[in-house]
């Protein structure tokens, strides 16, 4: 079937020039739009926020199928990002039409009715591929909804495709998957391309940042206007942090991982990517709260409006700055870019302080001993016998488990089980399990010690740097990428804390530079709020793209590359 | 088995070539010739034991897997049913589909708190659950929820009773200490077909809810082991929290058993699994004590092993399959928070319905009448003894039976209970029936027994008319008396006449009763009752007899 408009679709060579607040375009600008500029204005109509997209829609100035069929479009014209596993083109264009529907009488489901979204590969979707880009669930078909893929269903969002990511999201890259790596789409726009002097762009592209990879480059490139992530150390503020995207980890147990494919039960939280903080408070709206198949999740504290306060004065804030995130390997960019907005609060009256966070250069140990060890006992399901991957090897039901596991799990996750099984031995449970058990429990405390002060937020960077080509980080490992990677994210998953990145600026290089903010527990809302307000004092710029040239001059190089990935 | 298996694999889930299973069968065949061998050499009776051997005692230990009886399972919304179609009630969650969770029955939590209640154990009103991994095809997340750090209750004794001394009438009784009742989730079901050498899995069961109970090394023998295990049975179903069916698997035993001489620290110990009955409890447990018994006297060490108990042969086998020490990895369940429970209403904390929580206090006020007090009851009310109310108790049914035919009858029931006990459950046993399938009626009973109490049959007569209630319940008891003609001769006139033909053929006895032997009288007695076949008041007949012989 062909439900997409065959017209090509050049990407805007240039925006207009920065304004303040935040460069958006108008509605009005957006489709005011004659023939001869609907490639220009198509990519505006992408970068609009939720807000004004769903206003849009109701107004009747622009119509689902409509918004639906340009996101498709776009995913076909980045499909060299390898951003998307699966594309649900068909499904899409079905909800956009009943969407349309509703909005045509008037009665939309909500702020969210119409708005195409995309889901990391690791949720449950009702009889769509689910892979966890892993060759042991190729071909898996779940036959139910992650909780928060159906609440955004019910809402009449529009599922556009499914994301791209690490294997079982164990990894700090999205390199590390079946389907191959994911792309940044700032490799291609035109600040890295100018900056970089013209060098190969099938050799020097960046890295998205892992694990959730796939949905910040939906997002980043605006073939989606929202996209599920999950994030456990990381995985959700990583990427959005290295493409420039807005990027929340909520508190633990306020959105349910009922269906979330898990990677550390305890630590796991879906998070949502955005390219504004008032989209994301939309989509936290919709999908907090407490669900009847996650008996770890718990009401929203209270029933707050989806839209954040417009004025909100930083005066009464204290914001704290945690003396130990000064790593070694942060780079001085994004240590001025640290600078530079705790001296904005501080110029705005917000009291700025020194906090210390002792425990938190334990923190990747302690995560390393009960990832693993959560890892082996969750991917323990994956047996052959009821679905996924089953070897051909069946001399015995021993032999077949074997060589199922080999087959179907890549190198990361094998050590990773092979390492939580050790830890768990009855003879090192207690050196390890129950030793990293406590060391959290010290971090949890740490956290609620500095807030207990008097901090209201801590701003920390999110990553060391900008995003590093794929060339050089696979220099390394994952495992020593993760541990470097994390180690700004991670305390807050050890201590459920909600955080939050939010792009700064784009660095030297041309890439997008953020920086994260720790809330406190429960207190999202709140988070929000601050981030939306650092948002609007900065000015950090739509993607984009260098010219249609690099994108078609990709497409070959990504399928030599895909092949390499999947043949190895 | 392996026919109806590959008949329904249609709606099985997947089948999978076990060749390991195979060989364990080879396998274990070989081992039972040689233990058939060794074992054959002496008796398996305990009491006939030689000397040496009797110096050395069984030490046995109970673990017991109760099945909750409840709508759903454990921790999933599927439903419940034994001998439903293969893999019928599989919920996502039960066949551990990737991204499901578990969500706790509070059902499975009452039950397992009101049978730690009956248990005298300590309710933790704080319990929490772990992983225990191993990997099995009827084992679909690689783990078992369990409750392996703190368990919902603990510290509890099981007090118990059966019928030992001399002539088996005198009641023993015993307490074993419970060390804890665990929650977990049952496994499911692998059908093992050798002729295709595969395996088909059945879900259903998987998932159901389990109280573990563990008990203490109490007790000496497969008797006690098995009575207490009978009590316990009792007590759960009374409660209603487990069927107790052991056939059906609601109620499985696993007994851990060594031996040892008195004084010195336990033996080492072997796992007996496979004992489907509570009478096999009692033979697998004796067989293999006297086993180890044997292994140590031929100079031999028992190994810490698993062995299955097979009903055909009496004995017990190793296990190939769970050879070895597992390490099973515990670590705490994640995605369940501590289960609480609360002493009662006033300690529900604010934001909780209380309607929604486990109240223990409001669980005990709804505990029924437990066996040891309905059989002290009993006593009290009825006056019969122990080991009668104990019988009562014990016999599924036959209480019902019995507090029917009191009803209806005029009988005391001190007198009653005989019938019951001796008649009834002689008749039962004899045939192998159960209370419930009993020919004659409490209805029927009773109506014997009014018509024995009023006068109108002699006792024996009514023995001889239950026999034949027996064999044609279809009759009514009045009518069964006029054809066997086994009313009361209450013509005086007619006794005297049978007397008068019964002294005139024992002259004999007649001259040593006028000789002054008034015993002898008894004889003559015997032999008039045995011409009006027992239809002779005695003391009627008595009178009539003293008179004639003076």
């Amino acid at each position: 079937m062909d439900v997409l408009d065959q017209s090509e679709i050049r990407i805007p060579r240039r925006h207009t020039g920065r304004r303040k607040p935040r460069w958006q375009p108008t509605v009005q600008e957006a489709l005011k739009c004659e023939k001869s500029e609907k490639r220009r204005t198509s990519a505006i109509m992408l970068g609009l926020s939720i807000k004004e997209v769903s206003a849009a829609l109701r107004e009747g100035k622009l119509s689902a199928t409509e918004l639906c069929r340009k996101c498709l479009q776009r995913i076909k014209k980045t499909r060299h990002l390898n951003a998307y596993i699966t594309v649900t083109e068909e499904l899409a264009m079905r909800q956009a039409q009943e969407a349309d529907d509703r909005l045509l009488r008037g009665k939309p489901l909500g702020p969210l009715d119409g708005i195409p979204f995309s889901v990391k590969d690791n949720f449950c979707t009702e009889n769509i591929e689910t892979t966890c880009a892993s060759r042991m669930l190729r071909g898996y078909c779940p036959p139910f909804n992650a909780t928060v893929v159906q609440k955004l269903l019910d809402q009449g969002a529009v599922l556009v495709g499914k994301t791209n990511l690490d294997e079982f999201a164990m990894g700090s890259g999205s390199t590390d998957g079946v389907f191959g790596p994911v792309r940044n789409p700032w490799s291609y726009a035109a600040p890295y391309r100018t900056l970089s002097h013209g060098t190969d762009p099938d050799s020097d592209w960046v890295i998205t940042g892992g694990s959730s990879g796939g949905s910040a480059a939906a997002v980043a490139s605006l073939s989606s206007f929202l996209a599920l992530g999950s994030d456990t150390g990381g995985s959700t503020r990583n990427p959005g942090s290295l493409c420039g995207v807005v990027a929340l980890k909520p508190s633990y147990s306020l959105l349910s991982r009922h269906g979330l494919i898990p990677l550390v039960n305890s630590m796991d939280v879906p998070g949502i990517m955005s390219r504004s903080v008032h989209d994301t408070a939309i989509a936290l709206s919709v999908l907090q709260g407490r669900d009847e198949k996650d008996s770890t999740t718990v009401q929203a504290p209270d029933s707050h409006p989806a839209a954040l306060p417009q004025e909100f004065d930083v005066r009464d804030l204290c914001v704290g700055v945690p003396k130990e995130y000064h790593a070694p390997g942060l780079s001085a960019e994004t240590l001025s870019q640290w600078t530079r907005v705790a001296a904005m609060f501080e110029r705005a009256g917000a009291r700025v302080c020194e906090v210390s966070l002792p425990h938190t250069q334990y923190s990747i140990v302690c995560y390393h001993v009960l990832c693993c060890c959560e890892v082996a006992s969750n991917m323990a399901r994956f047996d052959g016998l009821q679905y996924g991957h089953r070897s051909a090897v069946e001399s015995s039901t021993e032999a077949l488990y074997a060589t199922t596991r080999h087959e179907g799990f890549n190198n990361v996750v094998r050590r990773r089980v092979l390492s939580g099984n050790y830890f768990l031995l009855k003879q090192n449970y207690e050196r390890y399990f129950v030793k990293a058990q406590q060391i959290r429990r010290l971090i949890t405390e740490d956290f609620r010690r500095v807030f207990a002060s008097g901090v209201d937020v801590l701003l920390t960077p999110t990553t060391l740097s900008d995003a590093a080509t794929y060339s050089d980080f696979i220099q390394e490992d994952n495992r020593t990428r993760s541990a470097q990677d994390d180690i700004f994210t991670q305390p807050v998953n050890l201590a459920g804390l909600p955080a939050v990145t939010v792009p700064t600026s784009l660095s030297s290089r041309g890439l997008p530079l953020s920086l994260q903010l720790i809330g406190q527990r429960l207190q999202d809302r709140k988070l929000l709020a601050v981030a939306h307000w650092m948002e609007q004092q900065l000015d950090f710029p739509l993607i984009r793209f260098h010219d249609e040239d690099d994108v078609q001059d990709t497409k070959s190089e990504r399928n030599r590359d895909r092949e390499r990935t999947s043949g190895s | 088995m392996a026919a109806s298996c590959s008949g329904s694999s249609a709606i099985l889930h997947k089948c999978v070539p076990f060749k390991s299973m195979c060989n364990m069968h080879q396998c274990s065949g070989v081992f039972i010739r040689r233990i058939w061998t060794s074992g054959s050499k002496c008796q398996l009776q305990p009491k006939l034991q030689s000397k040496s051997a009797s110096q050395m005692v069984g030490v046995v230990a109970l673990e017991i897997h109760a099945q909750i009886q409840a709508k759903s399972k454990l921790f999933s919304s599927s439903r419940v049913g034994f001998s439903a179609p293969p893999n019928s009630h599989v919920s996502f969650f039960d066949a551990s589909l990737p991204g499901t969770l578990p969500v706790l029955n509070r059902r499975c939590v009452e039950a397992a708190v009101m049978t730690g209640l009956a248990l005298n154990c300590k309710i933790n009103t704080k319990s929490l659950f772990d992983r225990k991994h191993y990997f099995y095809a009827d084992l679909p997340a690689g783990y078992q929820i369990t409750q392996q750090r703190v368990p919902i209750a603990v510290n509890g004794s099981l007090s118990f009773s059966y019928l030992g001394g001399k002539k088996r009438s005198e009641v023993m009784t015993k307490s074993v200490r419970v060390r804890q009742i665990q929650l977990e989730q049952d496994s499911g079901k692998s059908l093992h077909d050798d002729q295709r050498s595969r395996t088909l899995i059945d879900l259903n069961r998987a998932g159901v809810g389990l109280m573990e109970v563990v008990m203490d090394p109490d007790m000496c023998c497969g008797e006690e082991a098995a009575a207490a295990v009978r009590e316990l049975q009792l007590i759960l179903q009374t409660l209603g929290t487990c069927q107790g069916n052991m056939a059906e698997g609601q109620l499985r035993v696993d007994a851990n058993v060594s031996v040892h001489h008195p004084g010195e620290p336990l033996g080492i110990r072997t796992e007996v699994k496979n004992i489907n009955s509570a009478r096999f409890v009692a033979r697998a447990i004796d067989y293999e004590i006297q086993r180890q018994i044997e292994v140590l006297e031929s100079g031999g060490t028992v190994l810490n092993e698993t062995r299955a108990f097979d009903s055909k042969t009496g004995m017990t086998v190793p296990m190939r399959d769970k050879e070895g020490l597992q390490d099973y990895r515990f670590m705490p369940e994640p995605n369940l928070p501590p289960l609480f429970v609360y002493e009662g209403v006033d300690t529900v904390p604010d934001g909780f319905d209380p309607a929604h929580v486990v109240v223990i206090d409001r669980l005990k006020a709804q505990l029924p009448e437990l066996p040891r007090v309905k059989r002290t009851r009993l006593m009290e009310e009825y006056g019969i003894l122990p080991e009668h109310s104990f019988t009562l108790v014990n016999e599924d049914g036959l209480m019902d039976f019995f507090e029917s035919v009191v009803q209806k009858t005029k009988m005391e029931p001190r007198k009653l209970i005989g019938w019951v006990i001796k008649e009834l459950m002689g008749n039962l046993n004899q045939q192998n029936l159960k209370v419930t399938q009993s020919p004659v009626s409490p209805e029927a009973l009773a109506q014997l027994l009014n018509l024995l109490e009023s006068g109108f049959i002699s006792s024996s007569a009514a023995k001889v008319v239950f026999q034949e209630m027996w064999k044609a319940p279809e009759k009514c008891v009045e009518q069964l008396v006029k054809e066997l003609d086994l009313g009361l001769i209450s013509d005086r006139e007619e006794l005297v006449k049978i007397c008068q033909r019964v002294m005139d053929a024992h002259p004999d006895l007649v001259k040593v009763i006028r000789g002054g032997n008034k015993k002898v009288l008894n004889k003559l007695m015997g032999v008039v009752q045995k011409e009006s076949k027992g239809r002779a008041d005695p003391v009627q007949l008595r009178n009539i007899l003293e008179e004639m012989t003076s």
